[in-house]
């Protein structure tokens, strides 16, 4: 049935009717009747110990329904850590329980340590403001160097605020280090990878209801991966039994990963309904959001190069500090380990790779992973001490990547940071790249931007990264306390329509168009008569949800595994039929034939008989037209880039205008280029924010300086230039069925070395011997870099 | 946001019976002060809306040439009618925030607020404007008096405001990048008898007038006349978008620029 539909179509997307006309349901849309409003008291200090907490006049205030405290939930749980990472010495992490609301101490600006249910928001606002505590303020730990050398302690009870020192890979930490001693060439940089606030467009958003009869909640919440969600709330924070609560991720606008996360404020707003059985709700606001939402980033690296004078890579080393803010968020400990120092080789067949990474805690919101998660920090300290290094040793840097690269046919290709690439070719991917750029014609156009009194620079990349996360068994040896599995169950009805219930949930990325494109080529049907659910722990099977690029090389996998045990069954309702054997039996285009025959019945046909098994084999084949799949993939995915940038410098103030922008990109095999290209654009703009822009600030007090849009810069359309994007003829990963890599990072990971890259080329070129500027290049900043030069 | 009581006056007389309340808090195109009510930072007993007075709106021609603005005027009105008038003023106007800003803010509401960043303090001192109240005129140099403060009394309105127009003029900002505020902005006007350069979000004391700049120009209308001076960063704003330092470079940057740009 129609190819057109089908995988590779540049298919519209379907939600976009309801985003686009106000028809959404988001979380803050749901309304029963009787919904009581959650407000939370936040700390206005960074740090300190709460003496006491009085609510009695709050109690009394008009609307009040109840107001909790730390104290309340000092006897449940607290939310953990999903991965127990080792530190060097084999010593586990530190892992100091983070609660549902602070007791004894504050640890961040905007930690919640009460909160009030009231009837309206303004009742309960007005309570809020009579919780009354007496907080003794301490010196807030904000730098991470002070914290790991002082003694003033995030959490007293384990005595450091080092969380763990970890060493990958520490067998070959000696040979490193000789290599690096030994070499005829080294480049050394500093860098700060800084801190991002995700700024998802809708804020965090939870509802409670408590239903008395059976004893069981529902938490309808802004939620990635509800039934990771459930399984937080269930196993270690509440006790809730899984089959008691139920948990729906409704509509979700926007997570980049910030919503992956259990946040104490889901847990709250369920005890809450439970007490004053009305169901409870909150909603962020945007303060709250910028707050305490998961930062992303906030790395602090010395990286080295050790090259031949002919440039041949022998070894790369970094130490990294890696801030985890005041509590350990569930990725926290993965998203600086085996997300980023795995990755450490980047596309290269560097033989010595050795990163020690020390996680530190800080009075700060929590930081965890935030789009491309890790990669991003590996490619961008690459990336940068590779373009330092052809400058040093006066190399093309497409040259110098290019004599490094590993080459098409040395795939599978185990990298020295300890991953197996499995498909990739990096000489393509440049080689479309420079003529994409006319990289030939670059020196007219400094030319003609010099006669404007403008310095001009062409910054230039490669990036591999890891996602489609992940084999379970390999990810439990690294200290995963989950499994990264995907599920799926397609539903044939009796009318031949579908649905189909999906672990993998969809806040932007169009799975319900893209996954009916697949199922529908598979089946030969029309992807209209197919629906994906998503997102209802009680409608869909136990998927791990949406993040790290994984929804359709992992739980897509398992769509298709679904779908061909649907195939396989229907052909034997078919034989029986047509009166022959399945193994005579052929399927295409929603049609079942007998081999060599005209005979034959169509898809719909065997979905009814399925359904209504009259004349039907009922000892050999059971009624109906439904199967699940569990798809654990046998390795991560390894999508890779060449990407380019073009900026203009204004030298009298410092300004960095984005001229030209080039992504070309393998996402293995592409099952929707257009919604590939929106990703790519998307993952670009917010690589160019983090290069230019996004500027988080706390104070030496712990202060967010940059807590709303007055001072946060987000990237904004007149910042942008038009982003050429090229994603066709990719390498298929050779170990899923769709051959799939997945598309919702690479612009996120590829941009922001490409970028400053290009700023450094343009300083260079103007005569200012600036070899490195820390991130965002603000105007302010370029000029101070131009003007010590 | 705490509960208030709303008023809409049509006249300015009954604006000022309605602000002699003590808690009245007059409310322009609401651009600084609805934020602020929302996190509840205010709790203003009742706001005074000025935008429903008819004599407060619109722009128009005095005898003398003056371009007269009404004090409840948006900024996309200025930038749409004055644009024949008083070009450097219109391109100012059109340039602040966004549309939906420039759609609700008002000339009056920016100059009473004097946020050290706004852009119509530098038009207005930097053309010598006159500001009208409901009881007085008083002239742009006496009227800011430091950042967020004027010579207005409580309850007071501007009512209009009169600019000479120049005979070249220009409006330079370097943009805070997420406020769009300017980091620095300069307002140069060049009359017959004389330059005038005001500078506004460089200046912890607001928006002031650049003398020397003004007499190098008053000899030599063109950037080359500022290549001597320098500006100071003793005083200058320093936050996480730029330093001292920066903005004072920035403004003899941004006022050669505007030298340039004046028509």
């Amino acid at each position: 049935m129609p190819k057109d539909g089908g995988i590779g179509a540049s298919t519209t997307r379907r939600e976009d009717v309801r985003f686009l006309t106000g028809k959404g349901n988001y979380t803050a849309d749901i309304n029963a009747y009787g919904t009581a409003t959650a407000i939370f008291v936040r700390s206005t200090v960074a740090n300190g110990v709460i003496k006491s907490v009085d609510t009695s006049a709050a109690e009394t205030m008009p609307g009040v329904l109840a107001v909790f405290t730390g104290e309340d939930f000092a006897e449940v749980g607290g939310n953990p850590a999903g991965w127990l990472i080792h530190s060097r010495d084999g010593e586990p992490m530190k892992e100091p329980k983070r609660p549902v609301l602070a007791h004894g101490k504050v640890r961040h600006v905007g930690d919640a340590y009460a909160a009030v249910i009231a009837e309206t928001e303004q009742q309960a606002r007005d309570a809020a403001e009579e919780v009354i505590a007496d907080i003794e303020e301490l010196p807030a730990v904000v730098d991470m160097a002070a914290a790991l050398a002082g003694d003033n302690y995030v959490h007293d009870e384990i005595g450091t605020n080092q969380c763990f020192d970890w060493g990958w890979i520490e067998d070959n930490r000696a040979a490193t280090d000789e290599a690096i001693k030994n070499a005829p060439h080294v480049t050394t940089l500093e860098l700060i990878n800084n801190r991002l606030v995700p700024n998802a467009m809708e804020p965090r958003a939870s509802i409670g209801t408590y239903d008395a009869a059976g004893d069981s909640y529902l938490l309808q919440t802004t939620s990635q991966n509800p039934h990771m969600t459930r399984l937080l709330i269930s196993a270690f924070v509440m006790g809730i039994p899984e089959n008691k609560l139920t948990v729906i991720a409704p509509d979700v606008g926007g997570g980049f990963g910030s919503k992956i996360y259990h946040y104490g404020e889901e847990a709250l707003v369920l005890a809450a309904a439970k007490k004053v059985g009305r169901p409870v709700k909150w909603v962020a606001d945007r303060t709250e959001s910028f707050l305490t939402d998961a930062h992303g980033r906030d790395h602090v690296t010395k990286i080295e190069l050790a090259c031949e004078k002919d440039g041949t890579f022998i070894a790369f080393r970094t130490e990294t500090l890696a801030n985890v803010g005041a509590y350990l968020s569930n990725f926290s400990t993965a998203t600086p380990t085996f997300l980023h120092g795995t990755l450490m080789a980047g596309n290269y067949t560097v033989p010595n790779v050795y990163v020690n990474l020390k996680t530190v805690f800080t009075n700060t919101a929590p930081v965890d992973a935030y789009r491309g998660a890790g990669r991003p920090e590996a490619t961008y300290s690459l990336e940068r001490v590779i373009d330092m290094a052809a400058r040093e040793l006066g190399m093309d840097p497409v040259e110098l990547r290019r004599k490094n690269f590993i080459k098409p046919d040395q795939f599978p290709f185990a990298s020295a940071a300890g991953l197996e690439y499995d498909s990739g070719n990096y000489d393509a991917l440049m080689d479309k790249m420079e003529a994409m750029v006319d990289r030939k014609a670059f020196e007219e156009r400094r030319k003609a931007s010099e006669a404007k009194g403008l310095l001009r620079g062409l910054g230039i990349n490669a990036y591999v990264e890891a996602c489609g996360i992940a084999p379970s068994n390999l990810v439990g040896v690294l200290g995963s306390r989950v499994g990264l599995y995907d599920a799926a169950t397609v539903r044939v009805n009796a009318t031949g329509n579908l649905s189909v219930m999906v672990g993998a949930h969809s806040h932007g990325q169009g799975h319900e168009t893209v996954f009916p494109q697949i199922v529908g080529e598979m089946l030969g049907i029309d992807p209209a008569s197919i629906d994906i659910v998503h997102g209802d722990t009680s409608k869909i099977p136990f998927g791990m949800g949406t993040y790290g690029s994984r929804s359709l090389a992992v739980c897509g996998s398992a769509m298709v595994r679904a779908t061909e045990k649907i195939i396989a069954k229907a052909k034997k309702i078919a034989a029986h039929m047509l009166e022959a054997s399945a193994d005579d039996v052929d399927f295409a285009d929603g049609q079942f034939t007998v081999k060599g025959t005209d005979k034959s019945v169509s898809f719909g046909e065997v979905a009814l008989k399925a359904y209504i098994p009259h004349e039907y084999p009922i000892e050999d084949i059971e009624p109906g037209l439904e199967e699940t799949a569990f798809y654990d993939p046998a390795n991560f995915t390894y999508p890779s880039g060449a990407y380019a940038c073009e900026v203009e410098v204004d030298p009298e103030t410092g300004k960095v205008t984005v001229e030209r922008f080039t992504a070309c990109d393998d996402f293995g095999n592409v099952m929707n280029p257009m919604i590939v290209s929106g990703q790519v654009h998307g993952g670009v703009v917010q690589g160019i924010g983090q290069a230019l822009l996004e500027n988080t600030t706390y104070d030496e007090n712990g202060q967010l300086l940059s807590a709303s849009y007055m001072d946060y810069v987000m990237p904004r359309a007149d910042d942008l230039p038009f982003i050429a994007v090229d994603h066709a003829d990719g390498t298929p990963c050779t170990h899923n069925p769709l051959g799939a890599k997945g598309c919702g990072e690479g612009g996120a990971i590829g941009s922001p070395p490409t970028v400053v890259n290009a700023v450094i080329d343009a300083l260079q070129s103007g005569g200012k011997d600036v070899k490195h500027i820390d991130m965002p290049l603000t105007p302010a900043r370029v000029w101070a870099a131009m003007n010590n030069a | 946001m705490y509960a208030f009581e709303i008023e809409r006056p049509s006249t300015i007389a009954d604006a000022v019976k309605a602000l002699k309340d003590e808690d009245a808090q007059a409310l322009g195109g609401g651009q600084t002060l609805i934020p602020t009510l929302k996190q509840r930072l205010a709790m203003p007993s009742a706001l005074v809306s000025l935008t429903g007075i008819g004599e407060m709106q619109g722009v128009c021609l005095a005898d003398d040439g003056a371009v007269c603005i009404g004090g409840a005027t948006t900024h996309a009105t200025v930038a749409r009618e004055a644009a024949v008038h008083y070009p450097g003023l219109a391109g100012l106007a059109s340039n602040i925030g966004d549309p939906a800003v420039r759609n609700r803010g008002t000339i009056g509401g920016s100059l009473a607020n004097n946020d050290p960043s706004a852009c119509y303090p530098a038009a207005a001192l930097g053309s010598g404007a006159m500001i009208i109240t409901d009881k007085r005129e008083i002239a742009a140099d006496d009227y800011f008096e430091g950042m967020f403060a004027t010579a207005l009394d409580d309850g007071e309105i501007v009512t209009e405001v009169r600019f000479p127009v120049p005979q070249k003029s220009h409006y330079e900002k370097f943009v805070q990048p997420a406020s769009r505020f300017a980091l620095v902005g300069v307002f140069v006007a060049k009359f017959a008898d004389g330059v005038r350069v005001a500078v506004t979000g460089a200046s912890e004391e607001g928006v002031f007038r650049w003398s020397e700049a003004e007499a190098a120009l008053s000899a030599n209308f063109s950037a080359d006349a500022l290549s001597a001076l320098s500006v100071a960063a003793d005083g200058m704003i320093a936050d996480l978008h730029g330093s001292s330092e920066y903005r004072a470079h920035l403004v003899k940057v941004m006022t050669g620029r505007a030298v340039s740009a004046a028509t």
